[in-house]
């Protein structure tokens, strides 16, 4: 089985059964403030961290390229408020356009 | 009425955006089917966005799974937080297990009624639901058919996503203190371990930061 459907079936799984988890367990189980403090903080983290990387990272190695190009656009749309899409497609047509013309190419 | 107006209206704009994911997905070498059966099983934009970009980077399947796992855990919390509203039982449950995301519960906690709740739930969950894997479908179609990802700016697409999913929570020092924290130690093991650890181990900075109010 290749890594992807390993993934996709893993990953499933383990979303349903947190979900579903949720809907059953007693509510006293999960209401300690400390919980609820780290289960606010692990999207911030991982999710940073999934910027940093998917912008940054060829392989092992730590790059500037093209997608630097987007990431600005995003951050500038999101500094004037744009809506999701815009950020996104934004973000993609910086960094084609910097792609194209052999911006930061390496 | 205005529940039922905000619920359709926001399922169509966040489900409208499983195209950015379907589009992402295929990029990241995922299949449109696997893609698809992302979008029906796990059905969790953050999650589903974390194991494509996991695998993208070139990391392990079980790194994928686990960053994924790490993002879902407040789904469990919704849960909770849903359960004593909708009043559940059977496979009426477990439906609403897999319509708990972000979305329809915060839809339903801002309701102020229990009958509204639920109605804002039950409608945000399926319409997204029903948006976001026939958007997924759509995007994936749409990558499949474009080629090389990078010339159409897809690879910039994908961090794009996760900033816009993280700026909403960005809302005090410590959450900025956090991000700033998570993408350093991210970059500077990139280098030196296997791909997707970075990502995963950022979860102990997590519990760092949130250990003490």
């Amino acid at each position: 089985m290749s890594p992807q459907w390993i993934a996709v079936i893993g990953t499933s799984f383990f979303a349903f059964a947190l979900k579903y988890a949720g809907a059953s367990v007693p509510a006293k189980w999960l209401n300690h403030p400390r919980v609820g403090r780290i289960n606010l903080f692990i999207p911030i983290a991982l999710l940073t961290a999934l910027v940093a990387v998917n912008s940054f990272a060829s392989k092992s190695k730590l790059v500037i390229d093209h997608r630097i190009f987007g990431l600005g656009v995003a951050l500038i749309a999101l500094a004037l408020k744009l809506p999701f899409p815009v950020i996104v497609i934004g973000a993609a047509a910086g960094s084609a356009l910097a792609y194209h013309f052999h911006f930061l190419a390496q | 009425m205005s529940v039922k107006r905000d619920s359709l209206s926001l399922s169509f704009a966040v489900g409208a955006y499983g195209t950015a994911f379907g589009a992402a997905s295929v990029s990241a070498h995922f299949t449109v089917l696997q893609s698809c059966l992302l979008s029906l099983l796990t059905f969790s934009g953050a999650s589903q966005f974390a194991v494509i970009g996991v695998l993208g980077v070139g990391g392990s399947a079980l790194s994928g799974i686990a960053t994924a796992t790490l993002l879902g855990t407040r789904n469990t919390l919704y849960g909770i937080r849903m359960a004593p509203i909708l009043r559940l039982q059977g496979f009426k449950r477990v439906i609403a297990a897999q319509l708990t995301i972000d979305e329809s519960t915060a839809i339903a906690t801002a309701q102020k009624d229990e009958v509204d709740a639920r109605k804002g739930f039950w409608i945000t969950g399926i319409g997204i639901f029903i948006f976001w894997n026939f958007f997924t479908l759509l995007g994936a179609l749409g990558a499949k058919a474009i080629g090389d990802p990078a010339a159409w700016g897809l690879d910039a697409a994908v961090p794009a996503a996760f900033i816009g999913l993280v700026w909403p929570r960005l809302v005090d020092r410590k959450s900025r203190l956090l991000a700033a924290a998570a993408a350093i130690l991210s970059l500077a093991l990139v280098p030196f371990t296997p791909a997707g650890v970075p990502i995963i181990t950022t979860a102990l900075l997590a519990v760092a930061f949130g250990w003490r109010s």
